[in-house]
């Protein structure tokens, strides 16, 4: 049976919740009216996003002259945080996708606000490919377009181009996946509505979902699919990305560790980010009965693990740069380390390496002041980290008389501000009109793992009819 | 909808408890009632089974579409790079199919991913403008409903419902559609 489970096993939800308790606390701030903290938070993040658009297109109107690349320094922050958000993105998918196929229960709480993050991380990024185009009119020429459409075909040899088709792709299936797992939702919300537009427009979203045994069976096989594509693809996507780098001949990028340390790097910002958003979530929206402090716990043990994964690359790339004994490769390592970017590299050391360590004990590990911190300061090393790998790698050319500094304009700061501007303003949308916690989901684990275990699960776990069933008597 | 089968009268037995509602689909089945389709707020483990319905063949279709992204990628490729618009970048020949590993890999997702999801809205009969039957509006929220069609049961009205209650229904209420 599906709900039998160790009695050893720490509940996933706790407070004794119902069936209909859940869809009542997750459907509650879909249903009332928005919070004051969410109206502040939305209208901040509206005039950031606003100042941060007139920022941007001023940036298209001039040219990227507005930003403080140089001749040497040919890439910088845009790139910096166009590989910062895609790696935020992939928490998401590896909640969804990966702990799906390992049977981890707990990622039921919490897959949602993480898929979102994973769609809107994305849009980031790709708003930092079309700024750093210049000419964003001509951007569907990355696509591969006939010839006689005005340009040559796209050089399917260029890591470029394979990134166009790996982000695309990763947004369209984590989309796909995230609308897919929102449809019974919907359908819940729907059947709950009180006005007729919202009624309409749940309507139109659940696609006349109606949770018949045979579409669910369907449903779960199609998502356990989509789990099992979007788990390469997401390894796929950093990959690609850290190619970008790794197929060039510039010391420092030219190694074949990037895929996996980009891919665990990845994943460490991004559970980062997530236990941002979640620690925010569960006390805005007063869902600490779902996403409990094993829920945080786990999310951490995957931090300290990816955390480490990434200390041991910095150590394994600084070890090979020595052993390769190509000196140019030795002089990129310790010029990042002693010369003029120090501390961006220390920074990256420091906020990467020894801070996320703490986790190891078990009371940093639980603690939601704790978590939160280390959680923005790991977001703040991995920007360090691709900062790092990008500037310091550009900054001293093979001669020294094209040796140059790259300094930040307000323009690279702004564009910066924009994608906080959109991401929040985008989140905030999404947590006030869907459910940040995934309803069906939660309600298929919250029998075996509620801490008020029902009289049923006894019963059936010896394939005995519960004679007396009392676990949803609480709502008649 | 792929479960209506035209206007009829239906019995529908209202559960509080998914084990409850897969320990009565056995016992009513043995009764010989045939059970038209029963609704839940989520999954049921082992209930498509024990309903007797068909293993589904999405995994059929997501092959053959990923198979199609793959040929797909393979043709675009090779008419591009290498017959329409040859090119030596890198010293990479026109055509080299390890280098357009990304490529393909990214189509047959895609492909794999749209193509499937396509296919699971087209066979349940899903889509924007579909008007949902609901045998209970609380199937999407906390009760499981078992709909049985009196047109397609040789038992009576009176004989199904006391069958469903004692099966653990909580109620038993006719729907008309």
């Amino acid at each position: 049976m599906s709900h039998v489970t160790s009695a050893v096993r720490t509940p996933l939800v706790t407070g004794g919740k119902t069936y209909a308790d859940v869809t009542e606390d997750i459907s509650r701030q879909v249903e009332g009216s928005p919070t004051r903290e969410w109206t502040i938070a939305f209208t901040i993040s509206v005039i950031v996003l606003l100042y941060g658009t007139a920022c941007v297109f001023w940036t298209w109107w001039e040219g990227l002259g507005v930003w403080g690349l140089n001749k040497t320094v040919g890439w910088a922050w845009d790139i910096t945080n166009f590989v910062w958000w895609v790696g935020i993105g992939h928490a998401g998918t590896l909640i969804s996708a990966i702990l799906l196929l390992f049977r981890q229960k707990w990622r039921t709480a919490v897959n949602r606000a993480a898929e979102a993050m994973t769609i809107f991380a994305v849009i980031c990024a790709a708003s930092f490919i079309l700024m750093h185009m210049g000419r964003p009119w001509l951007a569907y020429w990355a696509l591969p377009l006939p010839n006689t459409f005005g340009s040559l075909w796209v050089n399917f040899k260029s890591p470029l181009v394979w990134d166009v088709f790996a982000i695309s792709t990763y947004f369209t299936v984590s989309l796909v996946f995230w609308y897919m797992g929102l449809v019974p939702d919907l359908a819940t919300i729907r059947d709950r509505a009180r006005s007729k537009v919202s009624r309409y427009i749940y309507g139109a979203f659940a696609l006349g979902w109606n949770g018949s045994a045979k579409t669910w069976a369907r449903y779960e096989y199609m998502s356990l699919i989509l789990a099992g594509l979007s788990t390469p693809l997401v390894l796929s996507v950093h990959t690609i990305v850290s190619m970008d780098f790794a197929t060039s001949v510039i010391p420092g990028w030219h190694t074949t560790i990037f895929p996996p340390y980009f891919v665990a790097g990845a994943i460490f910002s991004g559970f980062a980010m997530v236990q941002n958003l979640v620690l925010i979530i569960r006390v805005v929206f007063k869902l600490e009965d779902y996403i409990t402090l094993e829920h945080i716990e786990s999310m951490n043990k995957v931090i300290t693990l990816t955390g480490s994964i990434v200390g041991v690359a910095y150590l394994t790339e600084f070890f090979i740069a020595w052993y390769s004994g190509v000196e140019f490769e030795s002089y990129a390592f310790i010029n990042r380390a002693t010369g003029p970017y120090w501390w961006a590299y220390w920074a990256m050391m420091t906020c990467n390496v020894i801070t996320p360590q703490l986790f190891w004990s078990r009371a940093i590990r639980r603690s939601i002041v704790w978590t939160f911190t280390l959680s923005v300061v790991v977001n703040i090393g991995m920007w360090f980290e691709r900062f790092v790998i990008i500037v310091t790698s550009l900054h001293r050319d093979y001669l020294p008389s094209s040796w140059a500094m790259f300094h930040p304009t307000l323009f690279d700061i702004s564009d910066y501000i924009f994608s906080f501007g959109l991401f929040f303003t985008l989140f905030l949308l999404f947590s006030k009109f869907l459910p940040v916690v995934n309803m069906a989901e939660v309600k298929t684990v919250i029998k075996s793992s509620s801490e008020k275990l029902p009289v049923s699960v006894s019963g059936v776990a010896k394939g005995e009819r519960v004679a007396n069933p009392t676990f949803n008597k609480g709502v008649e | 909808m792929s479960d209506v089968n035209g206007n009829g009268k239906f019995l529908v037995g209202i559960f509080d408890d998914d084990d409850v509602v897969l320990k009565a689909v056995k016992d009513i089945k043995k009764e010989g009632v045939r059970i038209h389709e029963v609704y839940s707020p989520f999954p049921i483990h082992g209930l498509d089974v024990a309903l007797g319905h068909p293993r589904s063949r999405l995994g059929i279709a997501a092959f053959l579409f990923a198979l199609s992204g793959t040929t797909t990628a393979l043709l675009l490729t090779f008419y591009t790079e290498g017959f329409d618009w040859p090119m030596i970048v890198g010293g990479k020949d026109s055509f080299s199919p390890i280098i357009y590993v990304p490529i393909i890999f990214e189509l047959t997702v895609l492909f794999c991913a749209l193509g499937m999801v396509g296919t699971f809205l087209v066979s349940n009969g899903l889509g924007p403008t579909v008007k949902p039957l609901m045998y209970d509006l609380r199937t999407t929220d906390n009760k499981f409903a078992m709909a049985i069609d009196l047109s397609k049961n040789t038992i009576g009205e009176g004989d199904i419902e006391q069958i469903l209650r004692k099966s653990g229904a909580a109620e038993v209420n006719v729907k008309q559609f």
